[in-house]
């Protein structure tokens, strides 16, 4: 294995329209290590996910995935490298019309050419690794949100990527489902020998596991450090996230003209319905 | 001042159309291309043939027959006044092969599998489903969008056929055994006047191009959908009502091309 | 529902939809009786053709013999020139007899051929000599009402 990063950010800029989504991020995500993204709710995590994806294309700056530049591919290029890539989606993205079965050999059936009964093997192996051989029937329909997201992940590493990426692994789940995923994350990482991008705003789950930590706020990186770094910080910013505080550096408030003013105003009239 | 309002209002309007005009042929353009794996693995279209076509069956067959019936009934009405009620069987299949076959069957075929079509490409697009297959390295376009655009273009034409047969069958139940016109007289005339090229190829024809159009649209308004609950739900009415006015402007269209003589 | 199943009942549909295409095209359709062989072009001038239409029938003693395929004005002579698309099968004398009559009162118009007893044929290309334009009803009418105001005052 190299020493080169498997991902490497650098002075990425991101705008949809003119409205800037991510300004000069520089993330650096090692071989074999779990690296976390953190951040409030819309501050641009999960568009940096589809930038390394190569689902959207940086403003500028640029994103370097097992040295290659994802931005500069072509579409060939792009579906080959995203061979390497797992993801797992923030609900899972389980294919509803699809058995549980089905889903996990969905990229075996598209990209390989292995017998059926070789996919069978493989299928019931990934499954074995989250806990849910047993399940292997079901529809999608029939999992609980919990089991979801593990099919989810065995699907994510049915072709034994190199980098996997986390959508929000832990939202919606109850504390035991949450420890199991967590518990998964980082066994899989290990035991495959790659790498993953968990992008979350449970801190102290993804605490636990993660072996370094950046903290995205406003499409800026405000903090970064390794899990006991964080812990300790005395940055307001990550004090107030770690410890989930109410008002801090994020605002309560949204932000608004003088309470006084907006009073004295007059209720603009409703707009009839040709104007 | 109203007057430039309403105007800048039509203006947006019209802009608005011609862009998603222009978003949807670019869209049919890429489903085209990469229609490969869907005629490649025909299975994936085979299965969605049985969504959009055998699942459409009962309801084309039951309106066809229905229609085919008050067509026999409304039809005899005003032709024994004229003393031609011979001239039954003519009416009945003049009137589905040229005209009911394909626009009905269109249009229950664009709110039955049309709407269904969008439904399940939103619903795929809003739960990322659409996303995942692409981080998986595979185009949606040709896995989800182009089997299910093509078992539409392929089921339009044998459902408007089977429309058009029940509904000269209902005509003949109605007229021939229940009012009693003449059954040599029913099937002669209407092999007289009917004609394989002009009026059943033509027919055919047209339930070809709607079937494109239908299933160009609900491909379309699925992919496009807001990633939302409502998001779907709005898409699966505009693709009714835009299908549904498409199926009669283009109806308009390939009638006056077809018929003028 | 697993992948056999589905073949077959995509089949059926397949089958039941080409069905009745085929149903369409021999029972509804005239693709049994007509459109199928090859046909060669007549010619013939009437006065006048009534309301005789593109696509109409050529019959001789009844039978369909062939479809009128272009109806044209003769602006020199001031006549309707028509010319029909005739069965290979049929070969017609010289002197052929073409009218222009109406099945039932109120019915469609459509080219009729008595035979002659010439002994050549008519050719492809070929004009029938011999014609009779379409009865105009109003004018039928009219001399009826003419023909019984005479006869009235002669007596």
């Amino acid at each position: 294995m190299s020493a080169e990063p498997l991902v490497q950010i650098r002075d990425l800029n991101f705008a949809y329209d003119n409205r800037a989504i991510l300004s000069g991020i520089n993330i650096t995500i090692p071989r074999g290590k779990v690296v976390a993204i953190m951040g409030p709710s819309g501050c641009g995590k999960t568009t940096t996910l589809r930038l390394i994806g190569g689902q959207l294309r940086p403003t500028s700056g640029e994103v370097r995935v097992a040295g290659k530049a994802v931005h500069e591919l072509d579409d060939a290029g792009l579906y080959h490298m995203r061979r390497r890539m797992g993801m797992l989606f923030q609900f899972g993205a389980l294919f509803t019309d699809m058995s549980v079965y089905d889903n996990v050999a969905f990229q075996m059936r598209e990209h390989t050419n292995l017998p059926e009964e070789l996919i069978h093997d493989l299928v019931l192996m990934k499954l074995h690794a989250v806990g849910l051989r047993g399940a292997h029937r079901l529809m999608p329909a029939e999992l609980s949100g919990g089991m979801a997201r593990r099919v989810a992940l065995a699907r994510a590493i049915a072709l034994d990527p190199m980098l996997i990426m986390y959508d929000e692994p832990f939202a919606g789940l109850d504390p035991i489902s949450l420890s199991i995923v967590g518990e998964l994350i980082r066994r899989l990482n290990d035991a495959l020998g790659a790498s993953s991008i968990v992008v979350t705003h449970d801190v102290q789950e993804s605490l636990k596991i993660v072996d370094y930590v950046y903290f995205v706020s406003e499409g800026k990186i405000v903090a970064e450090g390794t899990a006991e770094e964080i812990r300790g910080s005395k940055a307001p910013y990550v004090h107030q996230f770690v410890w989930g505080e109410a008002d801090g550096p994020v605002p309560f408030q949204y932000p608004a003209r003088p309470y006084g003013d907006e009073m004295m105003e007059q209720p603009s009239k409703p707009k009839a319905w040709w104007a | 001042m109203m007057t430039p309002k309403i105007l800048r209002a039509l203006g947006h309007w019209v802009t608005d159309r011609i862009w998603r005009l222009g978003f949807a042929a670019r869209f049919l353009l890429m489903t085209l291309v990469y229609s490969g794996t869907a005629l490649r693995r025909l299975q994936l279209t085979i299965r969605e043939t049985y969504f959009t076509g055998v699942l459409s069956l009962v309801i084309i067959l039951v309106s066809g027959l229905f229609v085919g019936m008050v067509l026999g009934l409304q039809g005899y009405e005003t032709l024994q006044r004229y003393g031609s009620s011979e001239a039954l069987g003519v009416l009945v299949a003049l009137s589905l092969v040229r005209e009911l076959g394909p626009v009905v069957a269109a249009l229950l075929f664009a709110s039955r599998a049309g709407s269904a079509i969008t439904a399940e490409i939103g619903l795929m697009k809003a739960t990322e489903q659409l996303s995942a297959m692409e981080m998986m390295a595979v185009n949606p376009i040709a896995r989800v969008v182009a089997p299910r655009f093509w078992a539409g273009v392929i089921s339009m034409p044998l459902l408007a056929a089977l429309f058009s047969a029940m509904g000269v069958f209902g005509g003949y139940l109605v007229g021939v055994q229940l009012i009693g016109v003449d059954e040599g007289a029913f099937w002669s005339q209407m092999q007289a006047a009917v004609d394989f090229r002009q009026d059943i190829v033509n027919g055919v024809i047209k339930s070809c191009v709607f079937g494109l159009i239908v299933s160009w649209i609900a491909v379309f308004e699925g992919y496009d959908a807001d990633p939302t609950a409502e998001g779907v739900s709005r898409a699966t009415t505009r693709t009714v009502v835009t299908s549904s006015l498409a199926i009669l402007a283009a109806d308009f269209v390939l009638t006056a091309f077809m018929f003028r003589g | 529902m697993n992948r056999a199943a589905i073949d077959l009942w995509v089949g059926f549909f397949v089958a039941l939809g080409l069905a009745a295409l085929l149903f369409l095209a021999l029972k509804v359709g005239n693709l049994s009786s007509t459109a199928v062989g090859e046909t060669y072009a007549l010619q013939a001038r009437f006065d006048n053709i009534g309301g005789l239409k593109v696509r109409a029938p050529v019959k001789s003693a009844g039978v369909v013999v062939g479809r009128v395929g272009e109806i044209r004005f003769d602006a020199e002579n001031y006549v309707a020139l028509v010319s029909m698309q005739i069965d290979k099968r049929y070969q017609f004398p010289r002197d052929t007899f073409a009218t222009i009559n109406t099945s039932g009162l109120l019915g469609e118009q459509y080219v009729g051929f008595e035979v002659g007893g010439d002994t050549e044929m008519l050719k492809a290309g070929d004009q029938v000599k011999k014609t009779q334009s379409a009865v105009v009803l109003e004018k039928l009418i009219s001399q009826f009402m003419f023909d019984k105001a005479a006869a009235d005052e002669g007596k």
